[in-house]
């Protein structure tokens, strides 16, 4: 909402100055969104009338002009504007005048001529982008005056972010009204006059919805010139309030709009045929509106029409068959009311808006429909010229204003601070909300251009608001002392980030909608949940693994000249799923996904040029999940290298799967080398055993080493299961140390070298139940994997 | 006996002469090895009348034990000289740099995050969560905007598809992360409800929400963090100290003022807009909208199923991404979403 402060200042009466004045509309919940002066400053220009000009004997663009300025002797200027002409009234900067930009006017010469001045173009004061001549003012521009004054040049441009519950400010008249009562002010509401009626025409009006439309009043006017010229003034205030003049009977409308809050519409009378309705669509009704769109009206939109046709969207826009035209000369004028919830929703439908459907969704004062008709009526008439026909009403029941109880005790509970009834009472009156005492309690009455007075919290915020945000206290916090919940459990999702920052990586935080072809790649997902308005292709479907942003990133960072990344990010990815979870259809689960890539280590003196590989990153998983022991199995994974990937078991289940990116990837996305990647689910990795005491053995292990040779493709882990299967009680751990193939290993098999740590926590060990446990080991690999004993 | 003051100071220098352990042990078999010039004189004793025996065994005892100590003092000076050369040789540069893993870091959002959380615990706020793509129903209707209200213009919702490709009219990306209050307080009161005085519900809830919506001040997914306090008797007043409070201890600093100011939201009642201005540095002065809150509306507790008449709360939504714009100074909101190491690592 944009206006002119002197305008404003015409309705309401207040010694503030701007800054107070904006201020105070700030902290009453009417924010100021911009101030803006509507010229700059300059001073000494006036109104001057051309005398006389004569072409500069010198010069041929320069004319040498005698001007009056109300100062006495006419004076010279020579004048380089090519639209200057005899008669002419226009700006004149004066000597020792200032204009914006520094520019100061002296008496000089201009090739040879005297010139005591400058006549001005509206860039030149800085009013206007461009100008290709001099500002030509109305004839009757009184010469010698300050242009500043004839122009209201020391005017100010408000631009108010209004929230939607404050519609009644969406007027000059409604925010003076608010102005009133936060500076205590007193408003000078304009008095609008019943225009007197001068034809017999009318028309007749018909209400068919009536909870949609229970108001309406419409007015024939005859004689009236559409060409006729918007008064300056009006012009003006339409300007500073953001609104282009068109033509006298469009900114008629919209200035009423805009000073009363009344959307209007004005017919081509002469269009109309029988009587208006205001009445709901009718089926296959098609129209073409005021903004060339045709649009086919669905069945719940209100729409003025007459006996045979619709005319408007009503409240949204009008038809352009009966919209008014430069060679209008009958109208028929509407002030009516429609219903916000007749009207909210609908013009965003068909995506677009209007000055009145903005106003009718939020709601507009039905006190004030007749006043509007009566004041735009009388602004044509003395505008356009024309005569007026008796106001036709049509009525029928009007929104209840319920009355609201305030009840004092619990606005002081709410608020915090205590009010008496008779600060509640002033702050009312101030409002202007008519109410009823009953005791400590009121009961208030919402007048009609308040839509947002409810319920009781309604005006508890008003008591509020108009006390001041700023005057309510802010005591320390108290509650009870309550401790939280800490399950030991759960490791604190800041613990398991920061263990991964300590191994290197650098959190990332990437859109949760990706490009489609990211799913394709690294998750083969043929279920993509799309979005239906995404904001570029390339953010068009809901990820379903972390891994694309991650790629993504890398592959930003390498054009950064970034060797050696390592990533992770924790958030959700999505999965259409039946069962779903608080959200049905709809599987959304926490993931924690990394990416190594590059040098093992940071580069440097001691570095060595390993590549980060499996290993690495899997050591990395393994620390992160710590103490709890993790299994790993060969996984087959869109996004992975087929021979160099793993699922990862947690007690057994599936928590998610590292492993190298696939070759066909690596290339696609064109990456030097192989990242290494991984994803498991977060609400594993918080998982953490309460520790339980177990009894230490005071008796010394004995440890014994046993090397082994197997076939290459024996995986570790089904060794390492035998052995814990076939292992005697006494055998309580059985580590790998060491892994050798080459010289004296035969081909295709590989060496494996374990510690067997032997211990029992009541008597130390006799040697032949030591062999004894041996030999039972070495037996289980040999029936079980062909093993040979290693020398 | 000068010859014996001849043989210890033939020692002496002998031994000085030589810096190697091994020569060492060879020049002394010259004097107190088996036919050493000390054992031979030693040897000679028995030949000497016995008067004299005990003065000339005493004398030699005399130089070979002197002869010795030249020996051991020797000895420990090659010892030492050996160390000496050894640690030398073993210096390193010790300017070099640490042989480690370099250190990766947190998303300065997540930073933020974490120092909000820690502040909020340190009151008694726990840290909810909830869904994503969310219903419909919790984002608007229970946060008290019906369809067609005017509220729903002030976000521009993302919506999915269905897999027939039409769109889904019952979710949506949440566009706050209010709904996790709506759904937190539904579960209070199923968990709490028959109890004759609920617990108070002390929470907040951080996460990434979405608006159609992408400049430089506007990203269509970003993080927000959403407070609420429902309990007994509290009040406008409490909201504004939580937030005081807050605000002064994140950004650890006095030196700056909070206003509030009358705002709108359907689920909160009255509402406000937070505004800061700080009284130093590169935004000294300038007021900077940094939420939004105010009472929980009546119909947003009525319909998770408390009683609005025995409890009130508050609620608040703060823009953590603008929090740490302001913490950190950073001026580009699409910063934190590009992934660019360089950024990144100044909040390591």
């Amino acid at each position: 909402m944009k206006f002119s402060e002197s305008w404003l200042r015409t309705l309401v009466d207040t010694e503030l100055s701007s800054e107070e004045l904006s201020h105070l509309l700030t902290m009453a919940g009417l924010e100021v969104e911009g101030l803006e002066p509507v010229a700059p400053q300059f001073n000494d220009v006036v109104v001057a009338q051309v005398l006389e000009v004569v072409k500069h004997p010198d010069a041929d663009r320069l004319n040498v002009c005698k001007v009056d300025t109300g100062r006495g002797e006419p004076t010279t200027i020579v004048c380089g504007a090519p639209n200057v002409a005899v008669g002419l009234r226009v700006p004149c900067a004066l000597p020792g005048a200032q204009l914006p930009g520094d520019f100061v006017i002296k008496i000089a010469k201009v090739r040879g001529i005297e010139s005591s001045g400058m006549l001005c173009s509206a860039k030149e004061l800085g009013i206007a982008e461009e100008a290709s001549g001099l500002l030509i003012l109305p004839v009757d521009a009184p010469v010698g005056q300050s242009i500043r004054q004839y122009l209201d040049l020391d005017d100010n441009q408000f631009e108010l972010k209004l929230t939607p519950n404050r519609a009644d400010c969406l007027s000059l008249t409604g925010v003076a009204r608010e102005v009133a009562a936060i500076a205590g002010a007193q408003a000078k509401l304009i008095d609008v006059p019943e225009v007197a009626t001068t034809i017999a025409d009318q028309r007749a009006v018909v209400l068919d919805a009536l909870e949609a439309c229970p108001l309406y009043f419409g007015r024939v006017l005859k004689g009236v010139n559409a060409k006729a010229p918007t008064p300056e003034w009006m012009k003006r205030r339409l300007e500073r309030s953001g609104i282009r003049s068109i033509s006298a009977l469009v900114d008629v409308t919209n200035y009423v709009m805009l000073e009363l809050g009344q959307p209007l519409h004005a017919f081509d009378n002469t269009k109309l045929e029988g009587a208006v309705h205001a009445r709901m669509a009718k089926p296959e009704e098609k129209l073409l509106l005021l903004n060339e769109q045709t649009i086919a009206i669905d069945a719940d939109i209100l729409v003025i029409a007459d006996d045979a046709k619709p005319l408007a969207m009503a409240g949204i826009m009008g038809g352009e068959e009966s919209g008014i035209t430069l060679e209008t000369g009958e109208l028929f004028l509407e002030s009516a009311f429609f219903a916000p919830k007749a009207i909210a929703g609908r013009a965003r439908r068909y995506g677009f808006g209007s000055d009145a459907s903005h106003r009718f969704e939020r709601g507009v004062d039905f006190g004030g429909t007749r006043r509007a008709i009566e004041r735009a009526t009388q602004l044509i008439i003395d505008i356009c010229g024309g005569a007026a026909g008796p106001v036709v009403e049509a009525r029928a029941e009007m929104p209840a204003r319920k009355p609201v109880r305030l009840r004092t005790a619990r606005a002081c509970a709410v608020i915090g601070m205590t009010f008496s009834p008779e600060q509640i009472a002033g702050l009312f009156n101030g409002l202007g909300l008519p109410f009823v005492r009953e005791g400590n309690d009121f009961l208030v009455t919402p007048p009609t251009w308040r839509f947002d007075l409810e319920i009781e919290e309604d005006l508890i915020e008003e008591i509020a608001r108009l006390h001041g945000y700023d005057k309510i206290p802010a005591p320390a916090p108290r509650g009870n002392l309550k401790m939280l919940v800490q399950t030991e459990a759960q490791r604190p999702q800041a613990r398991i980030r920061q263990l991964l920052v300590d191994r290197g990586y650098q959190e990332v935080v990437n859109f949760a909608f990706v490009e489609e072809g990211w799913e394709a790649d690294f998750a083969a997902n043929a279920d993509l949940i799309r979005l239906a308005n995404p904001i570029a292709s390339q953010m068009a479907v809901m990820r379903s693994t972390l891994f694309g942003g991650l790629i993504s990133n890398l592959v930003t960072n390498l054009k950064r000249k970034q060797s050696r990344v390592r990533l992770f990010e924790t958030g959700r990815t999505f999965h259409r799923d039946v069962q779903g979870g608080p959200v049905g259809g709809f599987h959304q689960p926490w993931k924690l996904a990394g990416l190594a890539y590059g040098g093992a280590l940071p580069e440097g003196w001691a570095g060595g040029t390993r590549k980060v590989d499996f290993y690495d990153v899997k050591g990395d998983l393994e620390a992160l999940l710590a103490p709890a022991q993790l299994r790993f199995e060969k996984l087959v994974h869109p996004a992975l290298h087929p021979g160099r990937a793993a699922r990862v078991l947690l007690d057994g289940r599936d928590i998610g799967c590292i492993g190298e990116l696939h070759p066909e990837w690596i290339q696609k996305y064109d990456l030097p080398q192989a990242p290494v990647v991984f994803e498991i689910d977060f609400a594993a990795v918080t998982e953490v055993s309460v520790p339980a005491y177990a009894e230490v053995s005071k008796f010394p292990p004995v440890i014994r080493d046993l090397a082994i040779v197997v076939d290459q493709g024996v995986a570790l882990q089904t060794l390492l299961d035998a052995l814990k299967a076939q292992s005697p009680a006494l055998v309580n751990d059985v580590q790998l140390f060491d892994v050798y193939t080459g010289k004296g290993v035969p081909e295709n098999k590989k060496s494996l070298a374990f510690r067997i740590v032997m211990q029992d926590t009541q008597r130390t060990l006799q040697d032949t139940e030591v062999d004894l446990a041996m030999q039972q080991l070495v037996s289980c690999l040999e029936q079980a994997f062909a093993a040979q004993l290693r020398a | 006996m000068d010859n014996l003051d001849q043989i210890v100071g033939e020692a002496q220098s002998a031994f000085a002469a030589i810096s190697d352990p091994d020569a060492l042990e060879q020049v002394k078999a010259r004097f107190l090895g088996k036919s050493g010039q000390i054992t031979e004189l030693l040897k000679g004793l028995g030949k000497l009348p016995p008067e004299e025996k005990k003065t000339a065994g005493a004398a030699i005892n005399v130089a070979k034990t002197a002869v010795e100590a030249a020996l051991n003092e020797r000895r420990e000076a090659i010892r030492k000289a050996a160390l000496e050369a050894r640690l030398a040789e073993e210096a390193l540069d010790v300017t070099l740099p640490g042989r480690a893993e370099a250190r990766g870091g947190l998303h300065p959002v997540t930073r933020t995050l974490e120092r909000i959380e820690s502040l909020f615990r340190s009151i008694g706020f726990e840290v909810a969560d909830g869904p994503e793509i969310e219903e419909d129903f919790f984002n608007f209707t229970a946060m008290n905007t019906p369809e067609d209200h005017p509220a729903r213009s002030m976000h521009d919702t993302f919506y999915l598809q269905n897999p027939d490709g039409t769109v889904a009219d019952k979710v949506l990306l949440r566009t706050h992360t209010s709904p996790i209050q709506a759904r937190y307080m539904k579960a209070h009161v199923e968990r709490y409800g028959q109890l004759e005085k609920m617990p108070e519900i002390r929470i907040i809830a951080p996460g990434r929400v979405y608006r159609v919506d992408s400049d430089a001040t506007h990203s269509p997914m970003f993080n927000q963090v959403e407070g609420l306090w429902v309990g007994e008797g509290v009040s406008f007043a409490d909201l504004k100290g939580v937030i005081a409070d807050f605000l002064k201890s994140f950004f650890e600093t006095d030196d700056l003022v909070v206003r509030f100011r009358p705002s709108f939201f359907p689920f909160t009642e009255p509402s406000a807009e937070i505004d800061v201005a700080f009284m130093s540095g590169a935004l000294k002065g300038r007021w900077l909208e940094i939420a939004g809150c105010g009472m929980v509306h009546p119909d947003v507790l009525r319909i998770a199923g408390i009683d609005p008449e025995k409890y009130t709360g508050f609620a608040f939504g703060f823009g953590q991404d603008r929090l740490t714009m302001l913490r950190y100074g950073v001026n580009d909101l699409r910063l934190f979403f590009e992934g660019d190491l360089r950024f990144l690592r100044q909040f390591a």
